[in-house]
């Protein structure tokens, strides 16, 4: 640790920090641009423009003698920054003015007002007004840069930010800088487009409205957006995003910083992979076969979700969940070592928790089995090298994992509590005894393949809690609508073991309902779904997830116990 | 310094005392009754003969809602959003769109309101959007007999609010109030650009 004086204010802060991090410390904002906490430094912005001095061992103070870029300049014991002197505050001034001289005052159209870091340091640092006479510069917008990506090139104010991601975290290196001086712009080669993996990440990137994301572009203005911390749930890397929604409808999703977990970024898999929550394809009434239903079986299937017109207010859900439970209980009578509970790797810890721990409670020779985990390919690694080829282990600075599932770990933990080992549905599914089943799906795709459908047959009991229509929803006794991600809290354990909370961001459609509260209420549970209190309980409970007893697992989650098999990436 | 300043700024009196021909209230009450009479008795008729005389309605006076067209006639609004920001009745609803490049007519602008619907029924006509627009496109009219046989008539959509643009632009009595230029008052150069240092060299005040 260091001491820096910063503003009068002494900080300790990290010998590898720069003037930028050693201020935050001290809780003084040093504007800038360019530079990025995962990127190399260039120092060419000039908005992080700072005095830098030295205290000397007897007390002196001698200053620098002229300013210095905080973003470039490492500190050491004795180190002072100055942020509030005027000649700091004109060069931010001035810098700003420069920058913004050929900037189009288009914010009113700009996807980025309200998140725009010119808007805001302009507000904080910069003057009211222009000294420029002459007409600014007009330059094409390029909608070409990336299937996802256009590039508004006047409002750009050259941070080469998006260059610099491109080279050194995706290595694809499609963006680049053209031309000199005032002529310079970004762009791509001719029919180079920039279409990587984790090309959308130069929207987040860029500081001001240059790059855009044509997926959200115009659909909303940002303050309009409420933001909720979740987790994608996309792979196992268990990316730290937020989710942007006004009115039940995600708009958008953003990576959110986590060391821990990926550190700056995300794919734009996982970034873009959201819209299946707005299908319209999605289970939303509950239903009940004839045979089991007490009222005439037309009823519920009839029954308009809500949200249309002429309301009805029964609740579809307390008859299903009744007679469902009271199904499964004949079920065990019957043959409680046929009874399978099929648990997703897309469930949360807390919901995998309270269906284990109800099912259990009824009989212990009830099967809990994980369900199908979908790999695709292998893992992605970057930076990629200039012929495609993944890095070295030790370079990967992002990885998009093959196990396009976030909680296989979560679920297997467990599982491993209250059945003593992991059984997988295949290994059930090929002896073939069991005589009744309950299904939880969740899965973004459609995961039931031909063979298991066929070797699941016909059993005397079949419940499935899922989001999307499939062969086994359709010839169910019970369908219960269940919740995407942005629909429900819970914790999901990625795959270094790292347990990270997500939020609800919106409402379920339709009747569905969030998988923990169909489960409270289906085991009778006495209160609410609570995803904090259910965490302390499992910590008590179970000893894998130990660590889950804190409850608030923070913004970057907690570890549990299960060791890692890869280093965690900054 | 400031709060100085303001206690110079204002004066603060003490309320006038009664006497007890002032306390008995019997003047003011004769001196009001003798207002009453007089203009009962001075055989100036003040009833307004509506709707046989329509009433002339002050320029700034805030009725329905238009939206402005540019000079190539298409919609001046440019789908910024900064009107529903800050209705404070939240009766505008836009949805907007990229502009069909394509067109030719679209060739300059980027984005534009695919549709714009006021409820005018919800409308409190206070004219903050008018202020708030930064295009000069949304405007209150002076049209104030605003009637309508269904709820759903009074909700008017974009074409419409362009039809009442049409039909009052030229009446005379609702010129386009403001036109500030391309992108309002900021694209214009402000009076406090002077304030600043000359720039060496450059510029009309170098």
């Amino acid at each position: 640790m260091a001491k820096v004086i910063v503003n009068d204010i002494e900080v300790d802060a990290d010998p590898k920090d720069n003037c930028i991090l050693a201020a935050r410390k001290a809780g003084v904002e040093i504007p800038h641009y360019c530079w990025h906490e995962s990127l190399s430094v260039v120092a060419s912005c000039r908005m992080c423009l700072v005095e830098v001095g030295e205290r000397k061992p007897d007390g002196t103070v001698v200053m620098g003698p002229k300013l210095v870029p905080g973003c470039q300049t490492p500190i050491r014991e004795g180190t002072v920054i100055r942020t509030d002197t005027d000649k700091v505050k004109t060069t931010q001034a001035m810098t700003l003015e420069l920058l913004l001289l050929n900037h189009p005052l288009d914010c009113s159209i700009c996807d980025q007002a309200g998140e725009c870091y010119l808007q805001d340091y302009t507000y904080k640092f910069g003057k009211a007004h222009s000294r420029l006479d002459e007409p600014k510069i007009q330059r094409m917008d390029k909608y070409h840069i990336g299937e996802q990506i256009a590039l508004f090139t006047d409002r750009c104010v050259m941070c080469t930010r998006c260059v610099r991601f491109t080279r050194e975290i995706s290595g694809t290196a499609e963006l680049q800088v053209v031309a000199r001086g005032s002529h310079e712009e970004i762009d791509v080669f001719p029919e180079v487009p920039c279409d990587n993996k984790l090309a959308g990440n130069v929207v987040d990137l860029c500081p001001v409205g240059a790059l855009c994301s044509k997926d959200f572009l115009y659909k909303k203005r940002v303050w309009w957006l409420t933001h909720s911390d979740s987790v994608c749930t996309g792979c196992s890397t268990g990316c730290s995003i937020q989710v942007d929604q006004s009115e039940d409808k995600v708009y958008r999703l953003r990576p959110r910083e986590n060391p821990l977990a990926q550190g700056h970024f995300m794919c734009d898999e996982g970034r873009f992979g959201f819209k299946y929550i707005h299908d319209d394809l999605r289970l939303k009434l509950p239903k009940i076969s004839a045979s089991f239903s007490k009222a005439p079986a037309s009823n519920l299937p009839d029954r308009k979700p809500s949200g249309t017109a002429d309301l009805d207010f029964s609740d579809p859900w307390s008859e299903a969940l009744s007679i469902a439970r009271s199904k499964i209980k004949e079920a065990i009578k019957n043959d409680a070592g046929g009874f399978v509970a099929v648990l997703s790797p897309f469930m949360s810890v807390e919901e995998a928790y309270l269906l284990a721990g109800f099912l259990k409670g009824l009989d212990q020779r009830i099967r809990l089995v994980l369900g199908p985990v979908p790999v695709v390919g292998g893992d992605d690694k970057y930076p990629k090298d200039s012929k495609g080829q993944s890095p070295a282990q030790d370079k990967v600075k992002f990885t998009i994992r093959a196990e396009k599932c976030p909680n296989r770990l979560g679920v297997e933990a467990i599982l491993r509590h209250y059945e003593g080992q992991v059984v997988t549905l295949d290994n059930v599914l090929h002896k073939a005894d069991a005589t009744a089943y309950y299904f939880v799906g969740g899965y973004i795709q459609g995961w039931v393949t031909e063979a298991m459908d066929r070797a699941i047959g016909k059993p005397a009991l079949l419940i499935v809690q899922d989001i999307f229509p499939s062969p086994l929803s359709n010839r169910a006794d019970f369908v219960l609508p269940s919740a995407s991600f942005a629909e429900r809290d819970g914790t999901y354990v990625n795959h270094s073991g790292l347990a990270q909370a997500a939020h609800g961001a919106i409402r379920c459609p339709g009747d569905a309902r969030a998988d923990g509260r169909i489960l409270m209420e289906l085991s009778q549970r006495k209160g609410l779904f609570n995803a904090m209190t259910l965490r302390k309980e499992i910590g008590r409970t179970v000893p894998a997830l130990a660590a889950l007893s804190v409850g608030d697992l923070g913004d970057y989650g907690v570890k549990i116990a299960t060791t890692a098999s890869e280093p965690i990436l900054s | 310094m400031t709060s100085t300043k303001k206690t110079k700024t204002v004066k603060w009196g003490d309320e006038p005392k009664l006497g007890w021909v002032e306390a008995m209230y019997l003047p003011a009450i004769l001196s009001g009754v003798g207002t009453a009479l007089k203009h009962a008795f001075s055989g100036k008729t003040t009833t307004r003969q509506y709707p046989e005389v329509e009433p002339t309605i002050p320029p700034n006076y805030r009725g329905v809602h238009r939206l402005n067209r540019d000079e190539a006639g298409r919609v001046k609004c440019v789908a910024c959003y900064m009107c529903q920001t800050a209705c404070p009745a939240n009766c505008i609803e836009i949805i907007a769109a990229p502009a069909p490049k394509d067109d030719p007519l679209w060739k300059d602008r980027d984005k534009y309101p695919e549709t714009f619907t006021i409820d005018e029924l919800r409308c409190i006509y206070c004219g903050m959007c008018e202020e708030a627009c930064p295009v000069d496109a949304i405007e209150l009219t002076s049209i104030y007999d605003l009637t309508g046989l269904t709820r759903q008539e009074m909700i008017y959509d974009k074409e419409k609010l362009l039809s009442v643009y049409d039909e009052t632009v030229d009446s005379g009595n609702d010129p386009i109030r403001t036109n500030r230029g391309a992108l309002g008052p900021a694209s214009v150069e402000a009076t406090t650009a002077k304030q600043g240092p000359p720039p060496p060299g450059r510029g009309r005040h170098g």
